[in-house]
């Protein structure tokens, strides 16, 4: 492997639990002993339950709402609409443009109409359904064409780079589709206010970014921003399903209005309507290279719903645009990528946001073509990598940090292939102990692809994490308003500040809005690299300044060193003086593009290159995934374990998406709110994952690190339909894919 | 009704109204929310418990039923002097809690599942735990705990 220059600092050796090292996780206990409490599980003396009214139709007009008979339940506290909103009647990431509670016209299936608290779960959701709303049904627009058509559009973006003159010998055109994934976090949204009797309120629930929520809430409570304060807590799963608002206001005009705490959970069929989801995505694609397979050029239109409301939908086409082609080089590229806004269920960031998209598009077509070329695929795909010095095909931003495209192509590449042979045990063959078909007519299939996304958020957004870094008799503590979505932060933060400081006795403490600056969301496989390096940061100017100002030479456990004389010990150290730093950590700043889609947009890019095995029962269409196999660029693994199972449990949502997760959508409607029948991939559909990490310390992360949650979410996908491909030939161009494509039918 | 249920060896009793589930007099009203509600309707396994010895979803149990019942939740498979159970430790070890929403359903799963087989192969585990679903880990780390396990129990 190429040896990657850099400045980034390399970690110090010796310090147990520092970086490198597979550090168990402090949360781990609690949670495998079930004391460990998300949002549903809290509880307040005499709290009171919520429960929200929501539409059944995913177009209508709202005439008379009467609350009155909900008043009228035994236990029912209050009941609210959006004229009990103080201050803003709206919310939104992006764009305030989603209602609190609506008033006039529903825009999408389930959205929130009236609120109802109670004395308990039953008599609140008893009273919400006792709650009058006239609706009356409009037709709802669900067709994404036409929304472009009518320029119901959330964004467009137009990127033209190189010779518009410029074409290949050999072309290939595809049209593929993405249907709509859920996050499906296990845990489910919940929360809990508590008015803290001076007007203001403490919310503890569901969040990707504390922060951002408190913004939203304020607006819409009219209070002052320290009259709230946002908790992070316990968070079962997230995915981007928690990066925008749902109950979050709700619970909090309940809190204010009953002078009570008030807790809400949403039903798992409420939580379907109550989130964002992925965007379903229609591509067009034109690939044209020269004989010898030499990318020239690349035409493509990315249309992509954004139902209802904003979201993120203008971040998420910005991705989906800009790695439209993926990680090569490519001398002319037309991209117009667009948002619309539609009466289906509102889509905003899941994980890989838009990168998932355009990367089934760029990776079938980069089959196509090294089948029109009649060259290896792989082949295909290291002529043209992407690497350091090259520029982004589309936005021509110069990549000047390790981006090892070629080495993650050749690492998956040389791993070995699982055993040719069929297992003997009938639960390891595509449709389990139910296969009919005989075994010789089992087809094996392989394929690859490799995936590209940035790191962190992008277009001259102002991305910063702050930290508070402080010295203790003890140890050190770590405080961020990061919010632990299960990645594991909480363990690498300790990392990093162990490293930094020399310390081995390392507390995080996740604290609420009113303590420290924000921390940005956890997103964008951003919270390693922006919190990371903000605990980094720190922590290296504490150690600096007490050397400095004890005039001593090393820090450790004990204390303040000068030689072999100890000067102070960490008491001594904590007792004698300010011992604490804090610090606002910002990445390499980006600018939007220009009216050609170009500029230097991104902070850092990441590649990981995937390959499927896979069985195929040709007859019923079924699909045994046999292995999935990975090299990543990870920068520097700062906790092997954790990018681990980062890597692992990501290959598995890109594993659903090919296989068997769609949201059916009707009229707007969705059909399958429930794990009955929107399916999820349990353990006898994982495969056995061998991976490789790739490791070119990148130029900003902590010592080099590199996000790691998205790419494994990327190119999964379509590997696995890759290997579809290749065991029955069909050009399989929608994910994911049924039975029915399979059979041909 | 007035329900008496022996939980994680102690004699417990609720108010339940007629339909009331298993696990919502777990978590609601027994104040023990180590069974977790994800779906509430038997897919995805995350209320496990044992129910007179038996793995079930407290989801699908009526409270109601479970009169005179002994029920062993996630709470209740620690040793005497506190420390974890075995299928705890393990997991703990492989690094198979991320979130750990689905982690209690898990432990108990596989706690049942060797006391059935402690030798259980890939498929018997495939088999065994695929009403448990995970989203964050991806299963490696889980069947690399219980493949521990297996290896590690006495033949």
């Amino acid at each position: 492997m190429t040896a990657p220059t850099t400045t980034v600092q390399r970690p110090p050796t010796g310090v147990a639990g520092g970086v490198g090292t597979t550090t168990g996780r402090p949360d781990a206990i609690p949670k495998l002993s079930g004391s460990f409490a998300y949002p549903s599980d809290l509880w307040a003396e005499g709290m009171l339950w919520g429960a929200t009214v929501r539409s059944p139709f995913a177009r209508a007009r709202i005439g008379r709402i009467d609350v009155a008979p909900a008043l009228a339940v035994p236990g029912v506290a209050a009941a609210l609409t959006q004229e009990d909103v103080p201050g803003r009647k709206t919310f939104g990431l992006e764009h305030s443009d989603q209602p609190v509670l609506v008033d006039r016209e529903v825009r999408f299936f389930g959205e929130p109409v009236a609120l109802v608290v109670g004395r308990d779960e039953e008599t609140a959701r008893r009273g919400a359904a006792a709650v009058v709303v006239e609706f009356e049904r409009l037709e709802p627009l669900t067709d994404p064409e036409e929304a472009d058509r009518r320029d119901e559009v959330f964004r467009r973006l137009r990127i033209r780079r190189g010779d518009p003159g410029l074409h290949g010998e050999v072309v290939v055109e595809g049209y593929y589709e993405v249907g709509i994934q859920d996050q499906a976090p296990l845990g489910p949204e919940a929360g809990l206010a508590v008015p803290d009797g001076n007007g203001g309120v403490d919310l503890h629930a569901t969040s990707q970014a504390v922060h951002v929520d408190h913004a939203q809430i304020v607006a819409s409570l009219g209070l002052a921003p320290d009259q709230v304060r946002v908790h992070p807590a316990g968070m079962g799963g997230a995915f981007g399903a928690r990066e925008d608002l749902n109950l979050h206001i709700h619970l909090c005009l309940l809190a204010l209005r009953t002078g009570k705490p008030v807790k809400m959970a949403y039903r798992r069929a409420e939580s379907f309507a109550g989130h964002v989801h992925r965007h379903p995505a229609r591509m067009w694609y034109r690939h044209e290279a020269d004989r010898t397979g030499r990318l020239v050029r690349v035409e493509a239109r990315i249309l992509l719903d954004g139902g209802a409301y904003a979201s993120s939908t203008t971040a998420v086409v910005a991705n989906a645009s800009y790695f439209a082609v993926g990680p090569y080089r490519c001398d002319a590229v037309v991209v117009d990528g667009v948002g619309v806004r539609t009466n289906n269920p509102p889509c905003g960031a899941m994980r890989g946001f838009g990168a998932v998209q355009s990367c089934f598009g760029y990776e079938s077509q980069m089959d196509r073509l090294a089948a029109a070329l009649g060259m290896d695929p792989l082949e295909l795909r290291r002529r043209n990598a992407l690497g350091r010095g090259d520029v982004l095909a589309t936005t021509g931003q110069e990549i000047d940090g390790p981006l090892p495209t070629i080495e993650v192509i050749d690492s998956v590449a040389s791993l070995p292939l699982p055993d040719a042979r069929l297992d003997d045990d009938p639960r390891l063959l595509p449709g389990g102990v139910g296969l009919t078909t005989p075994l010789s007519a089992v087809k094996r299939g392989v394929g690859y692809a490799v995936g590209m996304k940035n790191l962190a958020f992008s277009e001259g957004f102002d991305d910063f994490a702050e930290a508070r870094v402080a010295l203790t008799p003890r140890g050190a503590t770590v405080e961020t308003a990061a919010v632990e979505v299960g990645q594991g932060l909480v363990a690498v933060l300790a990392q990093i500040a162990r490293s930094a400081l020399g310390l081995s006795e390392v507390t995080v403490r996740t604290v609420d809005t009113s303590r420290l600056g924000s921390a940005g969301s956890t997103s964008a496989s951003r919270q390693t690299q922006m919190s990371g390096g903000a605990v980094l940061e720190a922590a290296t100017r504490l150690r600096q300044r007490l050397l400095d100002d004890w005039e001593a030479d090393q820090l450790d456990d004990v204390g303040l060193w000068r030689g072999e004389q100890l000067i102070a010990g960490l008491d001594e150290v904590c007792a004698r003086g300010d011992s604490v730093e804090e610090v606002r950590f910002r990445h390499p700043p980006t600018s939007l593009p220009d009216d050609d889609g170009q500029g230097r947009v991104h902070a850092d890019f990441v590649v990981a290159a995937h390959r499927a095995v896979v069985d195929v029962d040709p007859e019923l269409g079924l699909v045994r995934v046999v292995s999935i196999d990975t090299a990543q660029d990870v920068g520097l693994a700062l906790n092997p374990g954790l990018v681990r199972g980062q890597i692992e449990g990501g290959i598995m949502q890109g594993l659903g998406l090919a296989l068997m997760e769609e949201l059916v959508v009707d009229d707007g409607v969705i059909r399958n709110a429930n794990f009955t029948d929107y399916l999820l991939p349990t353990i006898a559909d994982a495969p056995p994952v061998e991976m490789v990490l790739v490791e070119q310390p990148g130029s900003w992360g902590p010592f080099g690190a590199k996000g790691v949650g998205e790419p494994p979410t990327i190119s999964s996908t379509a590997a696995i339909v890759a290997a579809i491909r290749d065991a029955v030939g069909r050009p399989l161009t929608r994910v994911p894919v049924r039975p029915a494509d399979i059979v041909g039918l | 009704m007035i329900v008496s249920v022996t939980v994680n060896g102690e004699q417990r009793s609720a108010s339940v109204f007629g339909s009331e589930s298993l696990l919502v007099v777990l978590r609601d009203e027994l104040r023990l929310a180590g069974s977790k509600n994800a779906c509430e309707e038997g897919e995805c396994g995350s209320c496990s418990v044992l129910l007179d010895g038996r793995l079930v979803c407290s989801c699908l149990v009526m409270a109601a039923d479970t009169d005179g019942s002994t029920v062993t939740t996630v709470e209740g498979v620690a040793g005497a002097d506190g420390s974890i159970h075995r299928v705890q430790q393990a997991l703990l070890e492989a690094g198979a809690t991320q979130c750990g929403f689905c982690t209690p359903g898990f432990v108990m799963a596989i706690v049942d599942l060797l006391e059935g087989e402690p030798h259980p192969g890939t498929a018997d585990i495939g088999e065994a735990l695929a009403g448990n679903i995970c989203r964050c880990t991806g299963y490696g780390s889980i069947v690399r705990a219980v493949r521990r396990l297996a290896d590690s129990s006495e033949r």
